[in-house]
Order: structure tokens, then sequence, then C-alpha cells
């Protein structure tokens, strides 16, 4: 994935609060950047997505039910 | 009888040796249980089933599989429907529903049932790029289009079937119990709507109950 590598640190998770619902799905699939508080809901750890987690987060994008996460690319 | 005789109930001995027809048939058995199954997980991922052996997101990828699946052996039904000459049915009425001369109003009901279920799936592929709203929207086109394939099937030729009538009522009942789970789960708000739609679901098995009773099956051939 040179796409991957080229733009490491320029993802950012975003996380659409009034959308989510709490299914929980985004943070099976990204342990690593999402936790689940006690009602579900996810805790962003970090915004940044590194390059190498990047495929990890789309899959996590495509399986929320709600469409309450994105993954964009900063503006720098 | 090895001519093809068109539209009459004379044709019934031929068709039951025609491997077009039988695919025809199969496929159909097996689309309806595939959106069947399809739609009752998603209602299942709408209200955040979360048994401790499964992940939710595997019950979701399961949702998008079977839907997917489903549409292959629509595809097959249509295709093969279409390419028998057994039944007069071509491409364009079996993409746009109520134009067929041809068994109206029960393939039209065929016709409607797979446009939903294709526009369903396709605002589905593109759901990133729609937004939520619109793809929701359209997303609950399912629901119709899950009882108008079920009647399409119980005018079927196989319906007179118990073991075609004990797969109609399964689908009724899997289908039913989902929804009446998600109608429960869904928390103490908008009772009257939540009983409304309750019953309006039970709906489904009682007409369909009317129909196997009195009325027309095996109308497409």
């Amino acid at each position: 994935m040179s796409d991957a590598q080229t733009a490491s640190g320029v993802h950012t998770l975003l996380i659409d609060r009034i959308a989510c619902d709490g299914h929980g799905a985004c943070a099976e699939l990204l342990p690593e950047l999402i936790g689940l508080d006690e009602w579900g809901y996810p805790i962003v750890r970090s915004t940044d997505v590194p390059g190498e987690l990047l495929d990890h987060a789309r899959r996590a994008v495509a399986e929320c039910p709600v469409l309450a996460l994105r993954v964009e690319q900063k503006h720098r | 009888m090895t001519s093809v005789v068109r539209l009459g109930a004379a044709s019934l001995p031929v068709a039951a040796h025609r491997p077009l027809w039988f695919a025809t048939r199969a496929s159909g058995s097996i689309t309806l249980l595939l959106l069947t199954a399809a739609v009752a997980l998603g209602v299942l991922v709408s209200g955040r089933y979360a048994p401790k052996r499964f992940t939710r997101f595997e019950i979701s990828a399961l949702h998008r599989n079977v839907s997917v699946l489903s549409l292959a052996f629509l595809a097959v039904h249509i295709v093969t429907t279409v390419v028998d000459p057994l039944v007069p049915v071509g491409w364009v009425p079996a993409l746009v529903p109520f134009i067929s001369a041809y068994r109206a109003p029960w393939l039209g009901l065929a016709t409607l049932a797979s446009d939903l279920m294709l526009a369903v799936a396709i605002t589905s592929a593109v759901r990133l790029r729609m937004g939520r709203r619109p793809w929701k929207a359209v997303h609950w086109l399912a629901y119709a289009a899950w009882p108008v394939a079920l009647f399409h099937a119980a005018a079927g030729t196989d319906t007179h079937l118990d073991l075609q009538r004990g797969l109609y009522a399964a689908c009724v009942a899997a289908v039913l119990a989902a929804v009446w789970w998600r109608l429960y789960r869904a928390g103490p708000g908008m009772l009257a709507g939540r009983l409304s739609a309750g019953v309006v679901a039970a709906l489904v098995p009682a007409a369909l109950g009317a129909f196997l009773a009195s009325g027309p099956q095996g109308v497409f051939l």
C-alpha cells in the first residue's frame, strides 16, 4: 500500500456522535485506536491513523451500520 | 412430450421434465430463503443483536454476504426464466414491473421485488458516498421487497407441496420473530408506533394464510 505509506500520519478518524448508536463494530475492528465506554459508545484513543492501520480503519468505516465513522485526509 | 406447450395447464407434465424450469423454481426458492435471512439479519443488526459467541461485525458481514448471495440466485432465477421458452417473459418485463401481459400481476410482483432488491443493493454499494439518510431511506425498501417476493413465491408452481409451504412458514416466522424482537428491544418510547408496526408485521402471515387457503397458485404455468 504505497498510498498508506506516503499518506502516513495524515489520515484522521472522525466520529459523528449524533449518528452513533453504539453498535461497537468499530472497536472490534480497530481496537488499536477505538475503545468502548461502559454504554458501548466509542472512545477514540487517537484520531491520527498511522499508515499501517489505514486498511483496518477503512474496514471499520465500511462496517459501521449507521455510517457514523469516517477516515478523512488531513489538509495541511 | 417433446413439444413446448405454452400458456396452458396442459403444459405442466412437459414442464416437470425441463431442467431450465427446475432451475427457475429452485433458484427462486433459494432466493426467497436468502432474502429472508438477509432481512432477518439486517433487523438483528439494527437492533444491536450481540450474542456472546459472535462479534457484531460478523453479524453485519453475514447480513451483507447473504444479501449479495441472494442477488446471485436472483440473477439465476431471472436469467433461467427469460431464457426458458416455456414461459414467455422477455428481458424488459423482467426489469420493468407490471408491463408483462403474461401472468400479471404475479410476474409484476416478482419484477417489483427484484427492482427493490436492486435499489437496496446498489445504494448499499455506494453508501459511504451517499450519506446516511438517503442510504437508510432506500434501505427501508427491503421491508417492502420481502413480502412482495413472498407473495410472488406463494403464487408459484410448487406452493401445493407441503415442504414448500413449510419453507414459506419458516421464512415468515424468521422475519416476524426478528421484527418483533427489534420492536420489543427498541425501548419504552413510541409505544403506538411500535405496536402498529408489530400488527402490520403480523398481517403478513395472516394474508399469506388467506392466500394459501384461497388464492391462485401455480399460476406461472
